[in-house]
């Protein structure tokens, strides 16, 4: 019986796993260029931005929150960095990625402290943020977007020219975020503290852990990763717009974090499976031109998929549950 | 083995609330011993078991260990004295593994807080092997057994090197074998010098295992004895002798046919195969121990907890009850034991609460009469004697017995002709208990068929005609009028060991 | 005011002290209230909208511009509903969205409009019904389950109407903003009824006050026979409808309808409820204050354009006056509560 739990955990990833699998056989029978290191390179460079957030996005909800405002951060980020390189025009690109994690953190920071102080939920202060932070970011902007011969080429190359396989600068940048947060999760007392924290909010006190400190620390490293996503859209796209930069982006990455298992309720979740989680969403934004469906689907299939996560995700609580009581009575 | 005292408790008592529910206890608890506490629901001994370890603090007295006075500020405090407490319900992180559950706040991590996951591992196997219990410590906690979850507990408190691990209830959800290797580790640490603290009903077990026992009652420590010389009817009597009050409710109800039948109920886990009835004007007692699930059958008759399997009948007709408005509609009426939470509406009037379950009396083609709203909160103030100062002020601002008072009106207007209630005279000052006890008889009087869930055995004794007995989700006795003293209600109320059906 | 249940003093104890806690005198009641702020904020709103523009000060102009923010206001009468009872919707600016496109799909295939209408409110009212269910009988926390619905809605309506923005409608359809009943825009005065009928009902009837129970304890009102599962789904079901009644004044208003109609509604929804003394956690607040507080919204938007403060600086002052607003109304819940 326990096994059956653990594996329904494993069976998660190997599920999303499977689905990419799937995916990848039907569309490519379907339309035989699908299967070419073409698509790959597409699907790399659709996921990295949204990588980078989501890993920020996973610890906020394993800590049993939510962060609604990362679409503003990181325009917010991106908006201030892009300005720089407009008007400082031999600022260094490191100094822009600095300045934009650093802000990040700030706006993160202020989540938190809204949460913690005045102890609101999470999703209605983030609610409130989203519209904020977004208001900042015209409000900085003059309403302008920085057009794209401002960004920095050496910005801009990072997306377009690689060290190794063909896979671009930006794809590592995102993969390496993603492994230093599993280690920072999986292998540090801090992460594991994260998920004790979302596991068990009422014992986490009690066994030591610094409920105000663990949760300032999730909204302040979500932010700074929205940060330095926003930093690199404009490596990505190559201009920073304040009406379109990073709008409806939560509910991209949050549909992301939840099909790769990462529980509303916190405690559980995987680096591997947001990845996953990540590819399969990504994948399926580039499968569906490439079958001629309209890209318009893609909001209902993440709609619809964020809805389906949240009924697997109880299924699995409520069989858990019962086996547990099931147990204990025939004892 | 030579014995010193490891923890010296001296006038230690415990107010919540104005309400003092320990007083003045000494008790001395040794090194290398399996020590008992004893006594009914409320009578204090988890009390003071949590203010050893650290959850309450205590109101007077003091505490010394190793001769040296101690504070037990909090439980984390108590952790780093060396004291432990294992919940009935572990306490744990259900999505992290084992290992980790025993490790996190160990602080032993090496540079930039790296967890060192390969020595966590290998320690917890040794813990595990220590206990000489088999559990795979990577897995999740959440797929746990009780009694492993308890073991993970108990193997924590060995790592930390506790000297005194409290143990509240641990067998009640253990099969018996899983109480024996219980058994066999707390002989071990016993006779490694540590103290076990051992809170049960189970007179058999602590038979077993423990070396002295301490009774409780009333708030107050009636004795500490050693085991060995002290049979069952000594611990009861230590458990409720009391002189009983002489209140004897000298009601005189007509008993008429069966008002509420029963057959056969029974969900698992919680109860099992409870067969009763409850007769126009009786007043049929449902005695128990905490956890015996009488609470449970009462939810399941009343449909906010439907059984599994079973039949209810009222008034002679079966009938389904599948959610609470349907009792209603039957004519069941449900006054539950946790007001605060199943019971009142705290930031609304006494008057909306005590008209909550009459919609249709104060509907004037479906918007509110506040006339008759008034007029039926009037009606219940008056005839209970509710003490307020104003029908619309939130009910939370009103003591514990007139919320009570009120709940009771609010089913009272259903005109039920069942009425089960559950602890109703839970933490109510005594003279309000009395007009209760008075509302209680003339509601028998009028006719109403009354099923009463207490704690309280000199309650049940003064107010019952019949009183069931219900011990870990099984009927064990019905006593008559004559039968029901503390003794046989006790006796039938506490558990045979594990594995012996009622 | 007091009470002549006390009449019989020398038959009964005297009060002790810790009998009954003396009630708040009826001032305190009726003044410290979020309702009361929620209206002295918009006197001060005025004030300052009026000095900064004495063109503000002009009520056909103040109407005219409150017929931009009335669909919300509607909506945002019956979210108040739901929140009261516990729950949370985050749908309702999607659920405008795909109606509206559901409308004027069927319009422009041929469908007689009346009949494009109806299916609106119809997807309207499943839209409201899905949520419920999956709310209520698969009991996932409402918060985040219609933030995964809005976004299935908002894509079904992608779906549906594409890029495209689709006009086209009859003239007796449109422009229902420049249509007056004795000098105000008909959809504020249809606001204003909706208002007052959706107070009545929630401050009179039994099943209003059913509502508050079940905001202030779930367990309480189970255990008092009510019947938590009907009321909350009709109140999801009322919001999908009003939703798409909103999406059709909107199309009306706008003389066409695409996709991305009602873009960051949420927010703006979600505020006038909270703006009105609502608290989130369930239990209290009421139409009234959700009414003052859509007109405090409509004046501060309203002078913030007369002042030609630009309309993206507005969403600091709404993100604003979100978080002020649930961090004041959970101070002063936060205090009396149980």
């Amino acid at each position: 019986m326990r096994d059956f739990v653990r594996t329904l955990i494993h069976r998660r990833e190997a599920g999303i796993f499977a689905m990419l699998l799937l995916i990848t056989a039907l569309v490519g029978t379907m339309e035989p260029r699908f299967l070419t290191l073409e698509t790959a390179r597409i699907v790399a460079l659709a996921i990295p931005l949204i990588l980078i957030a989501a890993m920020g996005q996973m610890m906020v909800l394993v800590a049993r929150h939510v962060d609604l405002s990362i679409g503003s951060i990181m325009a917010f980020s991106s908006i201030i960095a892009g300005m720089m390189f407009r008007d400082l025009p031999d600022l260094p690109i490191m100094a822009g990625v600095v300045v934009a994690i650093a802000l990040g953190t700030g706006l993160g920071l202020v989540n938190g402290l809204l949460v913690v102080i005045f102890k609101l939920p999470s999703i209605i202060v983030t609610l409130g943020t989203l519209s904020l932070y977004r208001g900042l970011v015209f409000l900085v902007s003059d309403a302008r977007q920085v057009d794209p011969q401002f960004i920095p080429r050496s910005l801009i190359s990072l997306s377009q020219t690689s060290p190794v396989f063909g896979i671009p600068w930006l794809v590592i940048i995102a993969l390496a975020v993603a492994v230093a947060t599993y280690l920072f999760l999986d292998h540090t007392r801090l992460g594991r503290q994260i998920y004790a924290l979302g596991s068990n909010p009422v014992a986490a006190p009690l066994r030591g852990i610094k409920v105000v400190r663990v949760t300032l620390l999730v909204f302040a490293l979500s932010g700074a990763l929205s940060g330095l996503a926003g930093v690199l859209y404009a490596s990505r796209f190559g201009y920073v717009n304040p009406g379109i930069t990073g709008v409806g982006f939560e509910f991209t990455v949050i549909a992301a974090v939840v099909v790769g298992g990462v529980s509303i309720n916190g405690g559980v979740g995987t680096v591997l499976g947001t990845v996953l989680g990540v590819l399969l969403l990504g994948l399926v934004s580039v499968a569906l031109p490439v079958l001629g469906v309209s890209a318009f689907w893609q909001d209902v299939f993440n709609g619809a998929v964020i809805v389906l996560a949240l009924l697997i995700d109880r299924t699995v609580r409520e069989r858990s549950t019962r086996a547990l009581a099931q147990a204990r009575s025939s004892g | 083995m030579d014995q010193q005292k490891l923890i010296s408790a001296r006038g230690i008592s415990k107010q919540f609330a104005g309400v003092e529910v320990l007083s003045d206890v000494d008790l001395d608890l040794r090194t290398g011993e399996i020590h008992a506490l004893l006594g009914e629901n409320g009578a204090g001994k988890s009390t003071f078991a949590k203010i050893l370890a650290g959850v309450h603090r205590p109101t007077r007295g003091t505490l010394r260990m190793d001769g040296r006075p101690i504070e037990v500020s909090s439980p984390l405090a108590a952790q780093r004295l060396g004291i432990t407490l294992i919940h009935q319900e572990p306490i744990s992180f259900p999505d992290l593994s084992v290992a980790e559950n025993l490790v996190l706040g160990r602080g032993n991590e090496a540079a930039l807080g790296r967890v060192r996951r390969a020595e966590n591992a290998a320690r917890a196997r040794e813990l595990m092997d220590l206990l000489g219990v088999r559990i795979d410590v990577d897995q999740v906690m959440r797929g746990l057994s009780i009694a492993d979850q308890q073991m993970v507990e108990i193997a924590r408190a060995l790592d930390s090197d506790s000297r005194l691990i409290i143990m509240d209830e641990p067998t009640a959800p253990l099969t018996p074998k899983e109480v024996e290797t219980l058994f066999a580790i707390a002989r071990r640490l016993r006779d490694e010098g540590r103290t076990i603290v051992f809170i049960s009903h189970r007179l058999e077990e602590v038979r077993a295992l423990c070396d002295r026992a301490t009774v409780f009652r009333d708030g107050r420590l009636v004795g500490t004895e050693e085991v060995a010389g002290l049979e069952d009817a000594d611990i009861i009597r230590m458990m409720i002798g009391r002189p009983v009050k002489d209140y004897i409710h000298k009601h005189r109800a007509r008993i008429g046919e069966a008002a509420l039948e029963v057959r056969g109920l029974t969900r698992v886990p919680a109860f099992r195969d409870i067969s009763l009835e409850v007769r126009r004007g009786e007043i049929v007692g449902l005695a128990g121990l905490v956890g015996a699930g009488r609470t449970d059958v009462a939810r399941a008759i009343f449909g906010v907890a439907p059984a599994d399997t079973g039949t209810i009948r009222v008034n002679g007709a079966d009938v389904t009850v599948a959610d609470p408005s349907d009792a209603i509609g039957l004519g069941l009426a449900f006054v539950p034991e946790d007001r605060a939470t199943a019971g009142i509406f705290g930031t609304m009037s006494v008057e909306n609460n005590i008209t909550a379950a009459v919609p249709d009396l104060i509907s004037q083609g479906g918007f509110i009469s506040a006339a008759r709203v008034r007029a039926l909160a009037r009606s219940s103030v008056e005839k209970l004697k509710i003490r307020l100062a104003s029908l619309r002020q939130p009910i939370m601002e009103l003591s514990g017995g007139n919320q009570q008072k009120a709940i009771l009106a609010r089913w009272l207007h259903t005109d039920p002709a069942v009425l089960i209630l559950d602890e109703p005279t839970r933490g109510i000052d005594v003279g309000v208990k009395a007009e209760f006890y008075d509302m209680i008889g003339a509601l028998a009087e009028d006719g109403k068929a009354i099923l009463l869930i207490s704690s309280e055995l000199p309650e049940l004794l003064a107010l019952c005609d019949r009183i069931l007995v219900m011990a870990e989700g099984r009927l064990t006795a019905e006593l008559s009028r004559d039968e029901a003293t503390q003794e046989s209600v006790m006796q039938a109320a506490v558990p045979r060991a594990a594995g012996e059906a009622a | 005011m007091s009470d002549t249940t006390q009449a019989r003093p020398e038959q009964k104890p005297a009060l002790s002290s810790h009998e009954a806690a003396a009630p708040r005198p009826l001032w305190q009641v009726v003044l410290i209230r979020p309702e009361v702020m929620t209206l002295v904020l918009l006197f001060v709103a005025f004030g300052v909208a009026t000095w900064l523009s004495p063109f503000f000060a002009d009520t056909t102009f103040i109407l005219e511009s409150a017929t931009f923010y009335v669909e919300f206001a509607l909506i945002a009468l019956v979210l108040t509903l739901i929140i009261i009872s516990g729950e949370i919707d985050l749908s309702p600016a999607a659920m405008m969205a795909f109606s509206a496109c559901v409308f004027a799909a069927l319009f422009k295939a041929g469908v007689p409009i009346g009949v494009a209408m109806g299916a609106s409110v119809a997807t309207g009212a499943l839209m409201g019904a899905f949520n419920g269910v999956l709310v209520l009988w698969f009991k996932l926390p409402s918060i985040i389950v219609t933030i995964g619905t809005l976004t299935l809605y908002r894509g079904l309506a992608q779906v549906l109407a594409g890029d495209r923005s689709i006009s086209g409608f009859p003239s007796w359809f449109i422009g229902i903003d420049w249509k007056y009943w004795f000098g105000v825009p008909i959809p504020v005065v249809f606001f204003v009824l909706v208002a007052i009928v959706l107070g009545v009902f929630l401050a009179l009837t039994v099943t209003g006050r059913q509502i508050y129970q079940i905001g202030t304890s779930p367990e309480a009102a189970w255990h008092a026979g009510i019947r938590v599962r009907r009321i909350k789904m009709s109140l999801f079901v009322l919001l999908g409808v009003t939703s798409s009644v909103a999406g059709m004044l909107t199309a009306s208003r706008l003389a066409s309808v695409r996709y991305d109609m009602a873009t960051g509604g949420e927010l703006q929804m979600v505020l006038m409820v909270m703006l009105g003394g609502t608290y989130i956690f369930g239990g209290r607040g009421s139409i009234a204050g959700t009414f003052l507080a859509a007109w405090l919204l409509i004046v501060i938007a309203t002078g913030m354009n007369v002042a030609n403060i630009p309309i993206t600086s507005q969403l600091i002052v709404m993100g604003l006056l979100l978080i002020v607003s649930i961090v004041a109304t959970n101070a002063i819940y936060a205090r009396t509560q149980r």
